[in-house]
């Protein structure tokens, strides 16, 4: 099973996935110090994101999110990439930046092909996300 | 991207190391987005500071200021998580403020100018029509685009900085003509009489539509809106809904009417703001054990004539005991406020204003919350009611008026 992305930059990756029915801002919802999910009520509250491959249908806010993927890449507690639905120029700047893979644009959707725990491979120069190994 | 003869130099070393590493990583963004070119920027607007940095982007910042880079054009900063005066009686870490310190220098060195402000828009730099500029936070994006006319994507802080060094950015997003129509119609019947109404509209309409590139077009005001007005409209809509812009019949400059704002296409959706909406949204609001021990003013800061209001409305009031009312604003407007006495107001009901930071990114602020046992914060700021969540603020939007009540009165309704 694979998705296809419309846009993507960065390298070649293998993680678990973490798939999202809520948008995400590094800067809103999560704890950089941990790499944990923080915001009180967003869906994924305590959901740590370290070492993931993230899927989140939108990106929120705000620009500092720039700065927080350096941040959390070189705390070592950055995802190996994030799988956007529709991102903004801030994530794309921000992941680029810190060198963690990104990509926007997904068909088919995700939601019933990927499902949080699945083993996933990120190819950004091929433009697909590939389900490895179905989470047991 | 097609390279300009200059902009291959500057790929070739001729402009320096930290130009060169500047292009190329702009470049890399400018594909993402395919963009086919970039376009000269003649005002840089950035965010930086430690708390948003970290340890890795100060070392990042040290290095670059090594390698000698310096900005081509007029670059300003954003807001910042110290206030050097309230450092020891908020709390906050003075290795940290250390930190800020050495960073700040860095960014001088570059010929940034600190002016440590997110309201550049109306204090510092105004761009005209059409004019290409790399602006962030979203707050000043989101003015920008929509009401000069200017032009700006979200620039982050490390694309920002080298949109100053090398002087241009790449070519997509708001900079086109075809992302700067309206995409939805908004009709606006609300009366809305505070600036929380404003911000209110653009939780109602971000939260349901984010997406960048969804660009509301407002109409059938009652009124003309003020420039505060406007701010916190546009800072709301870029926080809930991640836009970068919005049009707004008869006010902004490519909106002379709904039609042309739209390109001439069908909105994919109209939809109504009535009073209605706003009072629901306004009592949805969790109070939880409806402590009412923090009131901020903050996100964005303050106008002067934010000032005069809040000036008039604490005036011969007192901040409840163990209470805290926080309001930030930067140098300029605080100079001013202080000589006309609006500071002084504040300060003598007991309001603590902050220079040159927000409240939302002061340094140490969950060890703050926990410290001083605050649960919920209470704000006129529709943006800042959405953003400090990961702080873990119980977050509650109050009209203005109400905010200096809550503050006064310690009870919250």
């Amino acid at each position: 099973m694979s998705i296809r992305v419309e846009r993507a930059f960065g390298e070649v990756v293998e993680g678990e996935a973490v798939v999202s029915e809520e948008g995400f801002s590094p800067r809103y919802d999560l704890d950089r110090w941990s790499g944990v999910i923080t915001k009180p009520g967003h869906k994924l509250e305590g959901v740590s994101l370290k070492d993931k491959v993230c899927f989140f249908p939108t990106a929120k806010g705000g620009i500092a999110a720039g700065w927080a993927f350096y941040d959390i890449k070189w705390k070592k507690i950055a995802p190996k990439a994030f799988i956007f639905g529709v991102t903004n120029p801030v994530m794309v700047q921000g992941a680029i930046f810190a060198g963690i893979t990104i990509t926007e644009g997904w068909t088919p959707h995700p939601r019933g092909e990927i499902a949080t725990g699945d083993w996933v491979r990120v190819d950004p120069a091929a433009r697909f996300v590939q389900v490895l190994r179905r989470n047991p | 991207m097609q390279l300009s003869p200059e902009e291959r130099a500057i790929l070739a070393g001729e402009r320096g190391e930290a130009a060169r590493r500047a292009l190329e990583y702009q470049v890399k963004v400018g594909e993402f987005w395919g963009a086919e070119r970039f376009v000269p920027v003649t005002n840089v607007h950035m965010m930086g500071d430690i708390e948003v940095m970290g340890n890795g982007g100060l070392q990042w910042l040290k290095d670059t200021a090594a390698l000698g880079a310096r900005c081509a054009v007029g670059t300003t900063t954003n807001a910042r998580c110290f206030d050097f005066a309230h450092c020891r009686e908020l709390g906050q870490d003075e290795r940290e403020a250390a930190k800020e310190h050495e960073l700040i220098g860095c960014l001088r060195r570059m010929d940034v100018v600190t002016t440590d402000t997110c309201i550049n828009y109306q204090t510092v730099y105004q761009p005209h029509l059409g004019e290409h500029v790399a602006w962030g936070d979203t707050g000043t994006v989101i003015y920008a685009n929509s009401v000069f006319g200017a032009r700006s994507n979200f620039e982050s802080g490390p694309a920002a900085l080298a949109a100053g060094i090398t002087g241009r950015t790449p070519e997509y997003g708001f900079h086109l003509d075809a992302h700067r129509k309206g995409s939805f119609a908004v009709d606006l019947q609300a009366k809305l009489d505070d600036l929380a109404d404003w911000g209110m509209v653009g939780k109602l309409v971000g939260e349901p539509h984010q997406s960048y590139f969804s660009v509301p077009v407002f109409h059938s005001a009652r009124r003309t809106p003020s420039a505060d007005e406007l701010k916190h409209l546009g800072a709301a809509l870029a926080s809930y809904g991640s836009m970068g812009m919005f049009h707004y019949v008869g006010v902004t400059p490519e909106a002379p009417s709904l039609e042309a704002a739209l390109g001439g296409r069908e909105p994919a959706e109209r939809i109504v703001i009535t009073d209605a909406d706003l009072e629901r949204a306004y009592a949805s609001y969790d109070l939880g054990g409806r402590d009412a021990r923090l009131v901020v003013f903050s996100g964005p800061q303050q106008s002067l004539f934010e000032m005069k209001q809040l000036a008039g409305l604490f005036d011969g009031r007192q901040v409840k005991e163990g209470s805290r009312c926080f309001v930030t604003t930067n140098g300029a407007v605080l100079a001013q406020a202080r000589a006309l006495g609006y500071a002084a107001t504040l300060e003598a009901a007991g309001v603590t204003i902050l220079e040159g930071v927000c409240f939302y990114i002061l340094q140490n602020l969950s060890l703050m919350r926990i410290k001083n046992g605050w649960q919920n914060l209470v704000s006129n700021s529709a943006k800042i009611v959405n953003i400090i969540g990961a702080h873990r603020f119980n977050t509650i939007l109050r009209r203005t008026r109400d905010c200096v009540d809550i503050a006064c009165t310690g009870v919250l309704k």
